[in-house]
């Protein structure tokens, strides 16, 4: 399909330039990319694991001594490859959910909006019944459907709950979609119904998707380390962001860093991927032309 | 607008019907149960207690007499915290947690959407940068960071609030929690009022009442300011499943004896009746919330409010 | 509607004279811009005495309303105003915060473009007029909801009473637009401006406005400023005139002598596009060289519902878009179809082209009916069947280059042409339309609106179809191009003998591309007759109606005209009158009228349906 990758160069050329012109986006990008390194080499950097006790450094803080940079916990484990252990599971947990999420929540926009009537109707209500209860119910009745801290039955409850988002934005976009003239164009010109689907919704629809992909990444961090803080998600020995912070909290008194040091990489984490998706927002939104 | 909030109040009982069936069924169908081996409890004694409590009975009698039941207001026994039943349960903790949520959400409210306006009327590069940094700090600090956060500071650094406890009638201990909940909903609402604001700003009918003289107080809060509500009243919604969960993480940081811990609790121990009550009255809270919502925005938008 | 001769002798010295109420001197707008100042206004200076009526016209970005709004301190914040305008002894450059808005309001009344935008949509009618007259009249609520029952009988509002309770929405256009003047009367002001007051309305409604201004013109002493695009407009409320361009005044000059023997090049040019067109070339269209071929298109009785869902637990309300309309058109034919909005003539295209499913009727191209044809024989035909629509870009899908969407029609329909022999295609068109090559890897949102249109021309022609529908094809454009496109239409159609169904709500364009012309009100036809003959005699009140509604760039015509103007809105579609749909602004209407519609009467190439045509002849 040669035409098509004329034009999501096009598209995509477009909004990469205006992402490099954003610079807190930039920023964001290369201090992500840092952290997803960090993350994955973690193993390389320092001569601990992430369930090595050093009996000799039990809750020893932030120094150069014997490598714990970062210090270590109750357990003499050092910190900062816990931190970065806790950094690649919710990287990997919220990339894993957020595809699913997406997968299930496109699939069921589009159809609602594309079948349309009460076929639309039903499937939007049953959307909105689930949007009116509070999440976290869903997510931990599903936990508990499950052996505690699975991570593969971890990501489908966060995406039970984040494909709801999804479904929304696809079948109002599918719909505005619907409406638009070019449409009606399409099928003036004698287009068969596979053409108009693929050459001219599908394009059309990949762009907020994309774009509401990476917004919903950090929603599902959130999500997963809010569980791992209630005890409900990753379990002891490994380690979370939520469930390090947790620990963190309750030695408070006494040994500050175990909670900072986990909260700040949080932070840190949440705040380059917001500000990433914000910038990609505006990078792909024709309004900004 | 009453007929729109009849017509809501009337749809309601049916969604809470949906909901209740909806917990029913998954959790009656998870795998395990309250006296599975794995909590601690002998076959025999297991059984014992199955026959007691009418888990023994196909589900769908246990469901019909489960709702014959709620008609009469009895959510029933608690299965692990023996001696008390749910409803003893909920109204020693439902209290604390709607104190909590709802002073939470006051706040945010008055705190949030002034800001907003005030950071769209007064604009300059540097209040402009100011507000998208607090905003994006505040949309990256979960509760459960801000809470240890706060509890830092102002717990064990300065010692002017306890980190952590309950005292019935003492608002020292609900200051933090409070705090802690409706701050991050505070930073979103008014980064919600502000953009909306900014672009009813640019609206022509503003455009248009200001031709007439009128005044910019007048202006702003006549013409521009109501419009400019309607997505923060839309909010409002997701805000309170924001609260409710939020309030979960609260209640574990500061100690506070709220409905949270039963939830969670009753969930990972099977207590069916508890968890069934608690979505029964989070589901209610939310819905009423969401009802709440839907008809501020019909006050605020008459298109809405004639369908 | 009253009378609507000038009070004030044509021939009145326009200098800054004492009675002037608003005189500028030099005024500039420019404009910050990432990419440097950009100037919207430069050095104009011009006067409007009290009772005065000053036409500005000029086409869209000709800075015409930057002036105006630069004097009540309502630029854009990149904005700055230089030179002075003074109303009576007040120097308004430069005013701000409570003294300025003593005189927004006060003594200068603004009525914008559209009424739906400009009016506050959570407040009522009532609250709107109530709080300019208890802040600038220090009225009391009683009193202020008096006064404003009394406001909207001056600008003639049904009903006054009814409509201070109620929501902008729940007005029509035109309510809406005497609702805005009404609000900028409230204050009593010196001087009213009306930016493009009738642009955003329908013909009929236009006139109304139009009648009211001129109506309004001079009671206790008010100066008008009327803003518009169109000369035509200005013809029977202005007494002066202003022509703008490019930010500088060009011309200025009593009504009569600038229409009349306009002294700029550029005020002939705005003339001749607003005035209606050259001469009926009639040799060149006379149908009788098709006629022989007998009917190409043949639509019978065709009907279109929808069903209008209700709310929850309420029964839909059925809509009808469309009933009973037949017409047939020979190859080579060129139709044209008129009617406001609600009429249903875009309803009519689609469901001509089977774009939207009939209710009821039949439509048969070249012997087959279409509604009987399975989707791939539909697909097949298409390729002879092709339509331009209103909106030139969103008719463009966003994600593809202008060589995409042009080729597309190839792809489906010409399987056997290679790449490099549908780029050779593609490149003839776009040659044929008047587009450079170089605009072909162009995405939509990189074209002007003239480019669009053009592209959607050459996506409809590259097939060579046979018959070619039209939707509003020139409304979305400013007036320069709107007779490009009318133009290349014209000649596409004369090079390959197209057929030719044309919509428009302007009937000076339908004029010049058609042949005979169908009459739509309300989803119904009215009458159908050659073009000439419609524009010279209109036999169905409601074409009179129509063809009495166009503004005549004549100033001494065009106030009789105005005058002659009737009131009356029209009904919602979604509950029609009874018997003839257009009784009820009728002035002919009769007893017989309300019982059921009339029947179709044709003899000598016309149709009419109306109960009492002949003796109204």
């Amino acid at each position: 399909m040669d035409e098509s990758t004329i034009a999501s160069r096009g598209l995509w050329g477009d909004a990469l330039v205006r992402l490099r012109h954003d610079r807190a986006a930039s920023v964001a990008l290369a201090l992500l990319g840092f952290l997803a390194l960090a993350a994955l080499i973690a193993p390389l950097l320092s001569p601990w694991r992430y369930d090595s006790l050093d009996w000799q450094h039990l809750a020893s803080p932030p120094g150069i001594a014997d490598a714990h940079w970062l210090g270590t916990d109750r357990l003499g484990r050092d910190l900062l490859v816990r931190t970065l252990h806790g950094l690649r599971l919710s990287l990997l947990l919220a990339g894993l959910a957020s595809g699913v999420s997406l997968l299930i929540g496109v699939l069921w926009g589009a159809a609602a909006g594309l079948s349309g009537g009460r076929i639309d109707g039903a499937m939007m209500r049953f959307v909105d019944v689930l949007y009116s209860l509070p999440y976290l119910f869903v997510v931990i009745i599903l936990t508990t459907l499950f052996p505690r801290g699975s991570l593969a039955v971890l990501a489908l409850a966060l995406a039970a709950v984040g494909w709801l988002t999804t479904a929304r934005i696809v079948r109002a976009q599918t719909l505005a979609l619907k409406r638009r003239e070019f449409l009606e164009a399409a099928r003036a010109t004698g287009a068969a119904p596979a053409r108009i689907l693929w050459h001219h919704i599908v394009p059309n629809v990949v762009g907020p998707v994309v774009v509401y992909g990476t917004l919903i990444v950090p929603q599902m961090i959130l999500f997963e380390s809010f569980l791992s803080f209630l005890g409900l998600g990753v379990q002891e020995p490994q380690a979370s962001l939520g469930n390090l912070i947790y620990a963190g909290a309750q030695e408070m008194e006494s040994a500050p860093w175990m909670v900072l040091v986990p909260a700040t990489a949080l932070v840190l984490l949440l705040l380059c991927l917001n500000v990433l998706g914000d910038g990609l927002r505006d990078a792909f939104d024709p309004r900004e032309r | 607008m009453l007929k729109l909030a009849l017509r809501r109040i009337a749809a309601l009982l049916p969604t809470l019907l949906v909901i209740v069936t909806l917990s029913f069924a998954i959790i009656r169908l998870a795998p395990g149960g309250p006296f599975d081996a794995e909590q601690g409890v002998s076959p025999a004694v297991r059984a014992n207690l199955e026959r007691l409590y009418g888990l023994s009975k196909p589900l769908h009698v246990q469901y019909l007499r489960y709702l014959r039941a709620l008609a009469h207001g009895d959510f029933g026994p608690s299965l692990r915290q023996r001696d008390f039943t749910v409803r003893e349960l909920i109204a020693q903790g439902l209290p604390i947690s709607a104190t909590l949520g709802l002073c939470a959400i006051a706040l945010a409210l008055l705190g949030g959407i002034p800001a907003g306006i005030a950071a769209a009327l007064w604009r300059s590069p540097a209040a402009d940068f100011s507000v998208a940094a607090i905003a994006a700090l505040g949309m990256a600090l979960p509760s459960f960071v801000i809470g240890p956060l706060l509890a830092l500071v102002f717990g064990i650094y300065l010692r002017w609030l306890p980190v952590a406890g309950w005292q019935p009638g003492t608002a020292r201990y609900l200051l933090l929690p409070v705090l802690t909940l409706a701050l991050p909903l505070a930073v979103a609402l008014a980064r919600l009022t502000r953009a909306s604001l900014l672009e009813v700003l640019r609206a022509p009918y503003v455009r248009s009442a200001r031709a007439r003289g009128i005044g910019e107080a007048r202006l702003v809060w006549r013409h521009a300011l109501r419009p400019a509500l309607l997505p923060v009243a839309s909010y409002l919604g997701p805000a309170t499943a924001f609260v409710i969960t939020g309030s979960l993480v609260v209640e574990a940081v500061f100690g506070l004896p709220g409905t949270g811990r039963y939830l969670v609790q009753g969930a990972i121990d099977r207590d069916y009746p508890l968890v069934m009550g608690m979505v029964i009255v989070y589901g209610i809270l939310t819905l009423l919330l969401n009802l709440l919502a839907d008809l501020a925005c019909g006050w605020l938008d008459p298109a809405i409010r004639h369908g | 509607m009253g009378c609507a001769m000038p009070s004030i002798p044509a021939s009145a010295d326009h200098s800054q004279d004492a009675a002037a109420v608003l005189s500028v001197r030099r005024l500039s707008v420019a404009f910050d811009t990432p990419n440097g100042a950009v100037q919207a206004v430069r050095d104009v200076t011009l006067s409007v005495a009290a009772g005065e009526c000053l036409g500005v016209v000029g086409e869209s970005g000709s800075g015409k309303s930057q002036l105006f709004l630069a004097m009540l301190g309502l630029l854009a914040a990149n904005g700055r105003a230089t030179g002075s305008a003074r109303l009576g002894q007040t120097e308004l450059i430069g005013l701000r915060g409570p003294a300025l808005d003593r005189v927004r309001g006060v003594q200068i009344g603004m009525v914008f473009q559209d009424p739906m935008t400009s009016l506050t949509p959570h407040l009522t009618i009532g609250a709107q007029l109530a709080e300019v007259l208890r802040r600038h009249r220090g009225l009391e609520r009683a009193a202020a909801r008096a006064r404003a029952e009394g406001l909207l009988e001056r600008v003639h509002v049904s009903d006054p009473a009814r409509r201070l309770e109620q929501y902008p929405h729940e007005l029509s256009g035109g309510m809406r637009q005497r609702a805005m003047i009404a609000i900028a009367l409230a204050a009593e002001p010196r001087l009213l401006i009306a930016d493009e007051p009738t642009t955003s309305l329908d013909v009929t409604i236009q006139a109304q406005i139009l009648a009211l201004l001129a109506e309004l013109k001079g009671t206790h002493g008010l100066a008008l400023v009327l803003i518009t695009h169109d000369v035509a407009a200005l013809a029977g409320v202005a007494d002066r005139v202003a022509v703008m361009r490019h930010g500088t005044l060009i011309e200025t000059g009593p009504v009569r002598e600038v229409l009349r023997t306009p002294r700029d090049p550029y005020t002939r040019e705005l003339l001749q596009e607003s005035s209606a067109p050259p001469p009926v070339q009639v040799a060149a269209r006379t149908p009788s060289a098709a006629a022989a071929g007998g009917a190409a298109l043949s639509v019978r009785d065709l009907g279109v519902r929808y069903r209008v869902r209700g709310r929850w637990l309420e029964p839909a309300t059925p809509l009808a878009a469309l009933t009973g309309v037949s017409l047939e058109l020979r190859a080579g034919e060129s139709l044209g179809i008129v009617g406001e909005s609600g009429s249903g003539k875009s309803t009519l295209a689609r469901a001509v082209l089977r774009l939207l499913d009939a209710s009821s009727g039949r439509v048969v191209w070249m012997g087959r009916e279409l509604a009987t044809l399975r989707s791939p024989e539909l697909r097949a035909l298409r390729r002879d069947l092709q339509i331009i629509f209103q909106e030139p870009l969103g008719s463009l899908d966003p994600r593809m280059t202008v060589a995409e969407i042009i080729e597309e029609p190839l792809l489906v329909h010409e399987r056997s042409l290679d790449a490099a022999a549908r780029r050779a295609v593609v490149a003839t068109a776009l040659a044929r339309v008047g587009l450079a090559a170089a605009l072909a890897g162009r995405y939509p949102h990189e074209l002007s609106g003239g480019q669009g249109q053009r592209v959607g021309i050459a996506r409809a022609m590259v097939l060579a179809p046979r018959l070619l529908v039209c939707d509003e094809p020139v409304s979305a454009l400013d007036a320069p191009t709107q007779r490009q496109i009318v133009s290349l239409l014209g000649e596409l159609r004369r090079a390959q003998g197209l057929t030719l169904l044309f919509i428009s709500h302007n009937l000076a364009v339908v004029r010049e591309l058609c042949e005979r012309v169908l009459v739509l009100y309300l989803g119904r036809r009215v009458e159908l007759a050659p073009a000439a003959e419609l524009f010279a005699a209109p036999r169905h009140p409601y074409s009179r109606e129509l063809l009495a509604a166009i503004p005549v760039a004549d100033a001494d015509v065009q106030p009789a005209r105005l005058a002659a103007v009737r009131a009356g809105e029209p009904p919602s579609p979604l509950d029609p009158p009874s018997g003839c749909v257009y009784r009820t602004r009728c002035a002919q209407a009769a007893a017989q009228c309300a019982v059921r519609f009339p029947e179709w009467e044709e003899e000598g190439g016309r149709g009419i349906a109306c109960y009492r045509w002949r003796e109204l002849a």
